[in-house]
């Protein structure tokens, strides 16, 4: 009987953030009609793509045992960089497909600078992780506000908005199933929308990475840097070059998520991750992982991701304030916390 | 992690590298005044001097608060939010009892005494947490974070808090001294009846709130410096093992620490109140506590815990808040402030990790 | 003549598995015992149990005669057992009077009203104690971190006997220590040995406990095989008793 018992509470603890997960969903639906409907759905994952993106950079660079806090801005540079970058193009005569091509192509290239210099402080200067990164979040911003000089960037190519708020799927039920396009139909026909484009864009990386770590080298290293870094050493692992190809890694994932953010918004703003930080960092924690490093799964944080992003817009659809929110994050992280610490046996058993 | 320690043997007598670099943060304060008095007009004078001071009163205060967490080991994510709260609490009261007609200086004496009461409730929470709970201070200060800036906002709704007592802002800005060369002297208050082409001569010396940080500084200087309590906050960031055997009692004593982060901003919280005149609410990305951070870091002091002064903190603090202006003063755009600050905090860093038992 | 320090019967368990199984062993004040035994022997945990850190099962601690529980580190340390882990338990950060001292600050009255800590008096104080032990540190004001391994284990050996110790445990004490450093650690024993003080030391160090202990105990799997007089034994026999091979003819 009591065996029965300590079953029941191991799988509670073990999964409550789906259990969580669930009861918001509940909760939302509930208070607000339709929240349970594929429009309401694909808004959480549209809105939440920046945090999907920052919460999975988060997961390497805590699974090794340390922090990044530069995502935010870096999204932020990543934003105002593509956006100047494709509007220079397009002002110089280039085709929306190719200026946009081209301006996100460099911007994400570019974006691998500041995680590399990160990685280096780390790696090769022994600076804290949280030093570094935190060194960063303060330069990119500077740099980002630099380079726009005040003013937003502007002339975007239509396209961009296209594909930002575009879809993958569009069926007209019973009639027509397209791709990408939108099809034209009468005044009053229904079209779904099936999966935002950003959202596929964002998946299609995670899932990468995901990979990345949970099957390849540079994944099991990452984990083994996290462990026990003397080990690593001892094994042969070049930690060095590891780590700064992990913070690299971080930077890319963010400035992805500012290049999906100028597709949405057709602008660069210096600040658009400035509110995801806070929100990659609990989600990580929420999936499970331990800030001490060495621990931790993309597809967990992406539970706690989606987490936060289904309380960000269930607040928004309830019309509550943001101050709550805020409250809710607070508390959740905590919870989460005390229920890691109350059954570490219970909910680590099978590692 | 490699160490590139060198082993510096106390023989009396520090060699002058060694003094060089264990103040080398302080030295670079005089560099920065000396370069700024050169490239910005007006910035090497008594008025501007004290303004660097007395703006940088609240990120003092919170540095001074991170001082004793960061050398326990631990980080304090939360002052910066503990400190709008206590603002906004103490701004609420004073407004609703100056409004019922109470006199002011009742009003602002109960409004302080609320927030100061009610500052060190995040900071038992976090303490809790930590102690108690084991949970890693990043994480639980995080969490008093979001619930303090939650429960501020809803204090507020979301505005600054007007109409409180005006005396507030007379002691928030006032001056210890008001000489008027070869006309008077006095405490306190500003001249009354002076025409305005005399107001440029009339020097104001020593600001109000300089005393103040004197005050809170001195004592948490002597807290840190002179006390079991000192002593064993080092211990504990210096070898928890070491402490815990040596009976000292681990659980309280880190409780105590971040009731007294907590407390030290709730006093931030309140000056601000003075200093402005109003309730003001922090930002949910103000980064009150990274700087505050920032500052204790290039002041010596480490993450890992178990270094750190007063003084440093103080260093460090002042090096933003002198850069800040400075290069404002200097026509140069703020955003650079970001990009110094980070490159200072890197270097501190570098140069704390050669030198590393310099305490 | 009675015991210092006599543990009778101790047994400890954890979960299923028995630790220390019946032991007794006595100590003498001026007297160096040294348990050996392999790893897993239960030398560690006999000595966790001694210092506070476990409680046994069964068993009871004798001290000066009378019979004591001790339910925790603090009341071994009340009553002058004091242990020094393998790790030293000192604070890297802090000089060697404020190890010394450590929890047990000495304070002064500054200025007639405020209490201040007295680095004098503190500094003073070890540096008395150190001399007593004959340690050379040259300044009381360096940090632990710089010092040798040999001086670490002689700071916190100062800080037991600062705080009257009368029984001494010493756990591996010259575990990772130069071989001119072991020596001396070895000759500090002695001085202390002097003063009257009992010392229970264990090592996987044969050659150590030799040269030092009056008395030889050892342990295997929990339980007390043997006790022979230091000066009536040698090593092949006590290696015969450590890995159970009593039998086995030479």
């Amino acid at each position: 009987m009591v065996k029965a018992k300590l079953k029941v509470f191991s799988l509670l603890a073990r999964y409550w953030a789906y259990l969580f997960l669930i009861l918001e969903f509940i909760f939302f639906a509930s208070m607000a009609r339709g929240f349970f409907s594929l429009r309401v759905i694909q808004n959480i994952l549209f809105f939440g793509t920046p945090i999907f993106l920052l919460g999975t950079a988060e997961t390497f660079v805590i699974i090794t045992g340390g922090i990044d806090l530069s995502v935010g801005f870096v999204m932020g540079f990543a934003t105002v960089l593509a956006a100047k970058l494709v509007a220079a193009f397009i002002g110089l005569g280039m085709g929306p497909a190719a200026g946009l091509a081209l301006g996100v192509g460099i911007t994400l290239i570019v974006g691998l600078i500041p995680g590399f210099i990160n990685g280096t402080l780390v790696a090769r200067l022994d600076v804290p992780p949280f030093i570094a990164t935190f060194a960063m979040f303060g330069i990119s911003h500077g740099v980002s506000e630099l380079l726009l000089g005040g003013v937003w960037a502007k002339n975007l190519p239509h396209l961009a908005n296209a594909i930002g708020n575009g879809f993958f799927l569009y069926v007209v039920p019973g009639k027509a199933l397209s791709l990408f396009q939108r099809p034209i139909v009468q005044r009053g026909q229904a079209v779904l929308e099936i999966i935002p484009n950003v959202v596929v864009i964002t998946f299609f990386f995670i899932l990468i990475v995901a990979f990345l770590l949970k099957r390849m080298k540079f994944g099991h290293h990452t984990y083994a840097i996290g462990g026990n870094i003397d080990a690593a050493v001892k094994a042969g692992i070049n930690v060095k070059k590891h780590l700064v190809r992990v913070y690299m890694l971080s930077s890319f994932l963010a400035t992805l998520a500012g290049a999906i953010y100028v597709l949405k918004y057709v602008t660069g703003k210096g600040d658009a991750g400035a509110a995801f930080l806070l929100d990659s960092i609990v989600a990580v924690v929420i999936g499970g992982a331990s800030l001490y490093g060495g621990k931790g799964t993309v597809g967990r944080t992406i539970l706690g991701c989606c987490i936060l992003a289904t309380l960000e817009t269930g607040l928004r659809v309830l019309g509550v304030s943001t101050f709550d929110k805020f409250i809710a994050v607070g508390v959740i992280l905590i919870i989460a916390v005390l229920i890691d610490q109350f059954s570490p046996e219970l909910v680590h058993k099978e590692d | 992690m490699s160490q590139i320690s060198v082993q510096q043997i106390d023989t009396g007598k520090p060699g002058f590298l060694e003094v060089v670099a264990k103040n080398w943060a302080a030295l670079f304060l005089l560099i920065l005044l000396v370069v700024f008095s050169f490239t910005g007009k007006g910035f090497f004078s008594l008025a501007n001097l004290q303004t660097i001071v007395h703006l940088s009163t609240v990120l003092l205060l919170l540095a001074a608060a991170e001082t004793f967490v960061i050398i326990s080991g631990g980080i304090d994510l939360s002052v910066g939010m503990v400190m709008g709260f206590t603002a906004i609490l103490s701004a609420k009261i004073m407004q609703i009892l100056y409004k019922a007609e109470m006199p002011q200086g009742a009003s602002i004496l109960i409004g302080c005494a609320v927030g100061l009461a009610a500052c060190i409730i995040p900071g038992l929470i976090s303490g809790i947490l930590v102690a108690r709970y084991r949970v890693p201070p990043f994480i639980a200060t995080l969490g008093t974070w979001g619930v303090t800036l939650g429960v501020q906002l809803k204090i507020c709704g979301g505005y600054t808090i007007p109409f409180l007592p005006p005396k507030l802002v007379s002691i928030g800005n006032g001056f210890l001294f008001y000489v008027q060369p070869g006309h008077f002297f006095r405490l306190f208050k500003p001249p009354p009846l002076i025409e305005e082409s005399q107001i440029q001569e009339v020097l104001r010396i020593i600001p109000n709130s300089f005393i103040f940080l004197l005050i809170v500084l001195g004592v948490t200087w002597h807290l840190l410096r002179n006390t079991q309590f000192g002593q064993h906050t080092y211990a504990i960031g210096g070898s928890m093992d070491a402490a815990v055997r040596a009976g000292i009692d681990i659980r309280r004593h880190i409780l105590r620490i971040y009731v007294l982060s907590s407390f030290l901003a709730g006093l931030a919280g309140v000056f601000n109140v003075f200093q402005s005149g109003l309730g003001n609410f922090t930002r949910f990305n103000a980064m009150y506590e990274l700087f505050a951070i920032a500052g204790v870091i290039i002041g010596g002091a480490s993450l890992m815990g178990g270094k750190g002064r007063i003084f440093g903190s103080v260093t460090g603090v002042l090096i933003i808040g002198v850069l800040e202006t400075g290069l404002l003063i200097s026509g140069v755009e703020p955003f650079y402030r970001f990009i110094a600050v980070g490159v200072i905090l890197i270097v501190a860093v570098v140069i704390d990790h050669l030198f590393p038992d310099l305490f | 003549m009675g015991y210092l320090l006599e543990v009778r019967n101790i047994t400890k368990r954890f979960g299923g598995l028995v630790a220390v199984n019946d032991v007794s062993v006595g100590l003498n004040a001026g007297e160096v015992i040294g348990i050996v035994g392999d790893n897993g022997a239960g030398k560690s945990t006999l000595i966790k149990v001694i210092s506070g850190v476990h409680r046994p099962e069964a068993g009871t601690i004798h001290f000066m005669g009378e019979e004591f529980k001790i339910e925790s580190p603090m009341d071994a340390l009340k009553l002058g057992i004091e242990t020094i882990y393998q790790d030293l338990a000192l604070a890297e950060n802090m000089n060697v009077y404020s190890n010394i001292f450590l929890g047990r600050e000495k304070l002064k009255k500054w200025l007639g009203m405020i209490k201040v800590l007295d680095h004098e008096y503190m500094h003073n104080e070890s540096r008395k104690v150190l001399n007593s032990l004959e340690i050379e540190i040259p300044s009381l004001r360096n940090i632990i971190r710089v010092l040798s391994g040999g001086q670490r284990q002689a700071v916190a050996i100062s800080r037991s006997i600062y705080w009257d110790a009368r029984v001494l445990i010493m756990d591996e004490p010259t575990a990772g220590l130069a071989v001119a450093e072991q020596s001396k650690v070895l000759k500090l024993v002695n001085r202390l040995k002097e003063q009257g003080i009992g010392i229970i030391i264990i090592t996987h160090q044969l050659h150590d406990v030799f040269s030092v202990s009056d008395r030889l105990i050892v342990m295997r799997r929990g339980q007390k095989v043997g006790e022979r007089i230091t000066k009536k034994t040698n090593t092949d026999e006590i290696v015969r008793l450590i890995i159970g091979a009593e039998t086995v003819e030479t």
